[in-house]
């Protein structure tokens, strides 16, 4: 009896395995799809303007309160420390810093995943469980170039527009904590800013960073809708894959980006 | 009809994407603008300005009274060519002293005027003849250590530790500081 | 009727099985749609007639056999031959399957914008033209949501004949709607059909309104084609399948309880 329920729990982790296996190429599979059958959301770019529209704009107002609330943390807790050494005029780089390279691209992509990623997998898995892709694909259009490619080129162009947004906010809501509050110099706080930010290395490697999430997040709420067993229960339990899945996909990648951006 | 709506909340996205964008540019280049109003420029040349930075304050008393413009390198005399703006309000003695000071023990660099007693005030374009560089840390410790070293002879081998601790203070407190208080030669 | 006149037929189903994982759903099926004519396939829920549509449209492939549209093998067909072959076609979904996010009147346009370089004002025309071909002019403006059961049907039809396709697939066009709406899809569908000179393929399993616009049916059940005939000759038929499927009778060859042990072992608690 035991050994017949260690080898069915053998069995049922093994089948998970090839499941995710299978789940992974049958992603890569969309994404060459979709990569491919592009040219019509490029044509046609209102409806990709559109699909920004949902995506981005629609993601504004999250992202631009939890920015200001993070360069207000930032600012505090930087102070807190820095102040220790007598250098607090250095609470402008730190907040800066953290936001243009870690904290900007990561959380925005975290909160794009909460808001967007599950807002186009509820949709896309919506449509397949009411027929909608099914009856595109019978007027000969494909959903592929019509829903998900536009989709996809709007998540990866709001992205990082949604990040630069994200550590302008940021580094706002730094100032206003470190300079009216606190007292810190406000030309300290902007000359040490601006002496250490370096334009490629941090900010343009932050916006590369958050586009790169911006593919990974939209693909993997588009490919979790589409892949979603057509029901109620599918599709929630889809939405919540998209979070789980893509958070875990930007941390990780956020490492393998970092480790390699520092390399260089 | 709704198409156009979108169409502009889209277009105020993206503006705002290139504001923050270029926001973020400015921070690393110099482009924001001065908070000081009306200002003057004079320079003054530093043998070693340490880790002076553009925009950095210009301070007379703990006041700021200008900005540190640009550093150039001056290729003739191997000499650092600092630009500093001050503000118009404030006028300074010809012969007033520019030195290069540190906050606290790590902080950022600043350059500290001590005005002097000329009857003749700085105008625009003039330079800062006495400079003081900045206190360059490596310098301050292989001063100590060539001290120490050259001390070490003549004591005795079981007063070391509590000479060591005497030299330190010296080498800390006087010498590397006599070395530097030296004008640097007009 | 079943007489192969190439060019009569416009879809031909040959020898056809189809089956998910090793199960067989269909199991040799022939059949013929001739032009310009409504052929209902009728059937148990479950035994596979929307399956059928979607190997017209080559949404999956058969294992064995052919479907042929027009003369083309379907599963033969690249993918722009099936797109190719898919613009002969409109289907209407048994939900409707409209774009929640279009207007009604984006909803009928779609095919027209997809396929069409029309200007809009000639696709305005043509939208108002078909919507009003089925009653709807008026509501073009409302969004799918606010549409009862019946509209959003009539809806979907007008989509689907929004390309004067030579095919119209229905699936399940009566299910779910009040006995009204019921009437006026049953209308419709028989009149847009003899006056675009469409072929209609209907999947259905309501009797009465089936029968009454078909010129000819086909009943599936088991995998296989069970009887066929004009709706006249099923009704007198004599095929004790045919007589409870059409009479509705509770039990017959079609049994009331699924396969099962012994009722009373079960009860016991003796069943494994």
């Amino acid at each position: 009896m035991i050994v017949n329920s260690r080898l069915h729990l053998f069995c049922t982790i093994g089948h998970r395995f090839t499941q995710r296996i299978w789940r992974l190429g049958a992603g890569a599979r969309l994404f060459w799809l979709t990569i491919i059958s592009s040219g019509e959301s490029f044509r046609r770019f209102h409806l990709t303007i559109r699909e920004v529209y949902f995506t981005g704009v629609m993601s504004l107002i999250i992202i631009v309160v939890s920015a200001f609330f993070v360069g207000m943390v930032l600012a505090l807790q930087g102070y807190n420390t820095l102040q220790r050494y007598g250098s607090s005029e250095a609470i402008g780089v730190l907040v800066a810093l953290a936001l243009v390279r870690e904290l900007g691209p990561v959380v925005t992509a975290l909160l794009f995943a909460g808001r967007a990623g599950t807002a186009i997998t509820a949709e896309i898995g919506l449509m397949k469980a009411t027929e909608q892709l099914s009856a595109m694909e019978m007027m000969a259009v494909s959903p592929i170039s019509r829903v998900i490619a536009p989709r996809f080129w709007a998540g990866v162009i709001a992205m990082p527009i949604l990040n630069v947004l994200f550590c302008m906010v940021g580094i706002l809501g730094g100032y206003l904590v470190a300079v009216p509050l606190i007292g810190v110099d406000a030309g300290a706080f902007w000359s040490q800013m601006q002496a250490n930010v370096d334009w490629r290395l941090d900010i343009l490697n932050g916006v590369i960073k958050s586009a790169v999430f911006g593919v990974a997040c939209t693909m993997i709420a588009l490919f979790e809708g589409y892949d979603a067993p057509p029901t109620a229960e599918g599709v929630s339990s889809a939405t919540t894959r998209t979070v789980v899945t893509s958070s875990l996909a930007v941390l990780g990648l956020d490492f393998a980006l970092t480790s390699f951006m520092i390399s260089i | 009809m709704e198409r156009t709506t979108i169409d502009l909340w889209v277009g105020i996205f993206v503006a705002l994407g290139v504001a923050a964008l270029l926001g973020l540019a400015m921070k690393v280049g110099n482009l924001t603008t001065d908070d000081i109003g009306e200002i003057y420029s004079v320079t003054a040349n530093f043998e070693n300005i340490g880790g002076l930075k553009p925009r950095a304050p210009v301070k007379s008393a703990g006041v700021v009274v200008g900005r540190v413009a640009d550093i150039t390198f001056d290729p003739a005399t191997f000499e650092a060519v600092v630009n500093l703006s001050v503000d118009k309000r404030y006028h300074f003695p010809k012969d007033t002293f520019a030195n290069i000071y540190t906050a606290g023990l790590l902080g950022e660099q600043y350059i500290g005027l001590e005005a002097g007693g000329d009857e003749v005030m700085l105008k625009s374009g003039d330079k800062i003849t006495q400079t003081q560089d900045a206190v360059v840390l490596e310098k301050m410790i292989s001063q100590f250590l060539y001290n120490k070293a050259s001390e070490e002879p003549k004591e005795t081998a079981s007063a070391a530790v509590s000479a060591s601790t005497k030299s330190g203070d010296d080498a800390l407190g006087s010498s590397p500081l006599d070395d530097m208080k030296k004008p640097v030669a007009p | 009727m079943t007489q192969n006149i190439v060019g009569h037929n416009l879809v031909e189903i040959d020898n056809l099985s189809f089956g998910y994982k090793g199960r067989l759903l269909h199991q040799g099926i022939n059949m013929v749609f001739p032009r310009g004519k409504v052929v209902a396939i009728m059937g148990g829920s479950g035994s596979g007639k929307t399956t059928l549509l979607r190997l017209i449209g080559g949404q999956i492939r058969p294992a064995k056999g052919e479907v042929r549209v027009d003369g083309h093998v379907v599963h033969q067909q690249s993918r722009e031959g099936i797109y190719q072959l898919r613009r002969k076609m409109g289907m209407l979904f048994q939900h409707g399957a409209l774009f929640t996010d279009l207007s009604v009147y984006e909803n009928v346009a779609f095919p027209m914008r997809e396929h069409t370089d029309f200007p809009e004002t000639i696709i305005h025309d043509l939208v108002l033209l078909k919507l009003h071909a089925v009653g709807l002019r008026g509501a073009h403006k409302l969004k799918p949501a606010e549409l009862s059961g019946g509209m959003a049907r009539r809806v979907a039809l007008a989509r689907a004949i929004a390309l004067d396709p030579d095919i119209v697939m229905y699936d399940e066009p009566f299910a779910g709607l009040d006995p009204i709406s019921m009437g006026v899809i049953c209308d419709l569908i028989r009149t847009l059909n003899d006056a675009l000179g469409t072929t209609s393929i209907i999947v259905s399993h309501d009797v009465k309104e089936t029968f009454s616009i078909a010129d000819y049916v086909y009943f599936v059940a088991n995998g296989t084609v069970a009887a066929e005939g004009t709706p006249d000759d099923l009704n007198k038929s004599t095929l004790p399948f045919v007589h409870q499927f059409v009479h509705g009778e509770k039990d017959g060859p079609v049994p009331f309880h699924y396969v099962a042990g012994d009722y009373k072992q079960a009860l016991l608690g003796l069943e494994a």
